[in-house]
């Protein structure tokens, strides 16, 4: 199963290092890792995306929580939640196929961010399955490149 | 007085502008360091300069990896936080195995090492390593300060985090700018952790229902591991086993947290315990694990683990809980204050059945050995050591049988007696481990009961132990074989004693090159007379024994079975 977990981490050098090297050495799998900054310059938020069962997830929160400089640790899972990913895409596109591949990306809210003679570079937002499912629809015209971040979220009526 | 360039004047007035070596040596004083391990090295020369005149003893050993296993012995016997230096590059990299040996037993340590001057860093400057990337898996935490300003605070922290909690080794990285930059230092400085927090006090609904547990049951097992002792709660564990009534298995680690006279004790469990603590534990109803953390070595196969219990486990670090076995009453706190509050509210029930049945197993299958031999049996060593010391003495061990044989054979009434690497299992820890143990207890006997090829790791240290004075003794059960090594190669590879022996130079004579007193033992009878010697010495003794080659540790619960599959209970048997 998939669990968001949301760590809210001191702002100094190393820290990425020791969750990192944490989730290493524990054989933990890492879906995804977010880190940014806050509200507050002091602390940065992490938001790390597990599979696993309810026990390694478990395991995987705890061991967050005892990382020296990691100041809280959420598990998402069972919440409502807003969760998003962004991405930027570049798609093959001929001078003809240009409207439809402008439209799909309306139909998904995404923006054009970069056009040249035989691409477009979109950026899509969203959550996760949206993502997957517009790189699906753009196979078929040439998928060049994608950069993506993992994904970010939010209890819905946060209090964090 | 005031500081003048070119003396040694760095401690002066309250205020005064200070290096950061020497505000390294004030906190270290403010932390109440008296004593420390360390080695020298270009990197680190300001701090040794400020160390100079420093109201510090300090402890030079032969290899850092020594120095590191000193300051963890001096912390295990003394309660204390050990200190150790090290330069940076091979100095810090000497310190990895014995912070990993640190780290898995969960011993207060913090180790400064020096780096390359701040600017220098990430450009492969000569001696320079990456130390806090290579230390970050085996300490606690660690950190580089490179601001002199932050130097106090962060060594203040240091100490907070390697003593509380679930004790580990801390490391703090300076590069030689910062020790030689200057500041006024500000007293009032104070550690800045918001992500370290410590629960000590458990939850009282989960006391309660521990409680509630612990007096329905007809069968339970008091589990104890290293951190009752971490903890200084080996008197709260009494009165609570005694006032619950219960029976006590301590893991390699906890050996002396209980008295192992009492006849509650049931000793060590798992692949080398005694067969009562296992079958107790395999047959109990309820299983209370206090600071123990369900060790792979104890287990056994863990699907088959105590199958009938309940389990309590009380842990001051809720990552240990529910990590190996899955835990049905968890508290999370000290265990200082956690005891008394269960024994306040625990019945005592005679369980006359259940202590009959366990007395039953203890009669059939002490710890025995066979002694009606000519050649000389290690076990045979330690009982002498144990009578001649009145079971009073510090011991220290190296890896393999012999740590074994010194966990079965010596009974230890008191914690802080048995220092052992039993996480990591780390060869050369003994003779390091006994000169630390012998700085922190000058008036104890701190006996080394070691093997022959882990004693091969660190012998150089008897050299540090001749130059300190340190009257330790060092009692090598001398197989010839990594001996473990060979018992397993004989039970599970069909006797092919694989690289397993070594021969080995005259230890007596080598004891005797580096300053101590050397005496060798290849006769039976010349046991209690040679250890009698060995315990009048004022110097540094090393005895060699010359034992038994082909012993094995009995019982056995092999890799993967589960703990009432032990093997070798007929051969204890028919030695009765
Ligand atoms: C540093 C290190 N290297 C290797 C091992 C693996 N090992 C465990 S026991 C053992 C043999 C120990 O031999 P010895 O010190 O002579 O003790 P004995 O078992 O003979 O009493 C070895 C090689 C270890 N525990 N530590
Ligand atoms: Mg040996």
């Amino acid at each position: 199963m998939k669990h968001i977990i949301s760590a809210l981490v001191e702002n100094k050098p190393g820290v990425l290092a020791q969750v990192a090297g944490m989730f290493a050495a524990r054989a933990f799998n890492i879906d995804s890792l977010v880190v940014g900054r806050t509200e507050d310059i002091k602390l940065s938020r992490m938001t790390i995306v597990v599979i696993g069962d309810d026990k390694v997830v478990e395991q995987v929160r705890k061991q967050l929580a005892k990382v020296v400089p990691v100041v809280k640790v959420q598990d998402f899972v069972g919440q409502p939640v807003v969760a998003r990913d962004l991405m930027l895409i570049t798609i093959s596109t001929p001078p003809a196929k240009r409207p439809e591949i402008q439209s799909l990306i309306e139909m998904f809210r995404g923006k054009v961010v970069d056009i040249g003679q035989k691409f477009i570079t979109a950026e899509i937002s969203g959550p996760e399955e949206k993502i997957e499912a517009f790189i699906n629809v753009c196979k078929p015209y040439g998928v060049k490149n994608v950069a993506r971040t993992g994904t970010i979220a939010m209890p819905r009526q946060a209090k964090s | 007085m005031t500081s003048k360039k070119g003396t040694s004047a760095g401690s002066s007035g309250k205020s005064s502008i200070k290096s950061g070596a020497q505000i390294i040596v004030d906190t270290l004083i403010e932390q109440g360091v008296d004593t420390m391990f360390g080695y020298l090295g270009g990197v680190v020369l300001p701090l040794f300069d400020r160390l100079y005149d420093a109201p510090i003893n300090f402890v030079i050993p032969r290899h850092e990896q020594g120095g590191c296993h000193m300051a963890d012995a001096y912390a295990r016997a003394s309660g204390k936080v050990g200190v150790v230096v090290a330069t940076s590059g091979p100095g810090a990299c000497n310190l990895v195995t014995g912070l990993a040996t640190a780290m898995m037993d969960s011993v207060p340590m913090v180790a400064l090492t020096g780096q390359v001057r701040t600017e220098l860093i990430g450009n492969d400057a000569f001696q320079e390593a990456d130390t806090t990337g290579i230390t970050r898996p085996v300490t606690k935490y660690n950190c580089i300060v490179k601001d002199v300003k932050d130097l106090a605070r962060t060594i203040r922290e240091a100490f907070h985090i390697a003593s509380t909690g679930r004790p580990g080794p801390v490391l703090v990285d300076m590069p030689v700018d910062v020790q030689v930059a200057r500041c006024v230092p500000d007293k009032s400085d104070k550690i800045k952790l918001p992500g370290y927090k410590i629960r000590t006090k458990g939850h009282s609904r989960q006391i309660s229902k521990a409680a509630a547990a612990i007096n329905k049951s007809k069968r339970p097992v008091l589990y104890v591991g290293g951190g009752v002792i971490s903890a200084n709660a080996a008197d709260e564990l009494r009165t609570f086993a005694k006032k619950a009534n219960l029976p006590v298995t301590m893991t390699l680690l906890a050996l002396g947290a209980y008295d192992q006279h009492e006849k509650e004790s049931l000793d060590m469990p798992g692949m080398h315990g005694s067969a009562y603590a296992n079958y107790a534990i395999q047959e109990c109803d309820l299983l209370i694990a206090v600071g123990a953390r369900f060790d792979d070595r104890v287990t056994g196969k863990v699907k088959s683990f105590a199958p009938n219990a309940k389990i309590i486990h009380v842990d001051i670090d809720p990552s240990s809980i529910s990590k190996n076995v899955q835990v049905d009453i968890p508290v999370v706190g000290d265990a200082k204050e956690i005891l008394p509050a269960l024994s306040e509210k625990v019945k005592h029930i005679a369980r006359k059945e259940w202590f009959n049945k366990i007395s039953n197993w203890k009669k059939k299958f002490p710890f025995r050995y066979d002694n009606n031999t000519s050649s000389i049996k290690p076990q045979y060593v330690i009982e002498e050591i144990y009578h001649q010391t009145d079971g009073d003495a510090i011991v220290t061990t190296g890896v393999g049988q012999n740590q074994m044989w010194a966990a079965q054979f010596y009974r230890f009434s008191k914690p802080r007696r048995l220092l052992t690497s039993g996480g990591l299992g780390t060869m050369g820890y003994g003779l390091p481990a006994a000169i630390g143990a012998q700085v922190a207890k000058p008036d104890a006997t701190v006996i080394d009961i070691d093997g022959d090829h882990s004693f091969n790791m660190t012998m150089t240290e008897l050299r540090t132990a001749v130059e300190n004075k340190l009257p330790i003794k060092v009692c090598i059960l001398n197989n010839s074989y990594m001996g473990m090594v060979r018992q397993w190669q004989e039970l599970f590879y069909n006797k092919r004693y694989s690289k397993s022996y070594l021969s080995n130079p005259d230890y007596a004579e080598v004891a005797r090159a580096l300053g101590a007193v050397g005496i060798t033992v290849d006769k039976k009878k010349d046991v209690p007379k040679a250890i009698e010697q060995m315990l009048s010495e004022k110097n540094p003794c090393v005895v060699d024994f010359r034992v038994e080659k082909e012993e094995n540790v009995w019982p056995m619960v092999a890799a993967g079975k589960s703990l009432d599959e032990m093997s070798g209970l007929d051969i204890l048997e028919s030695m009765a």
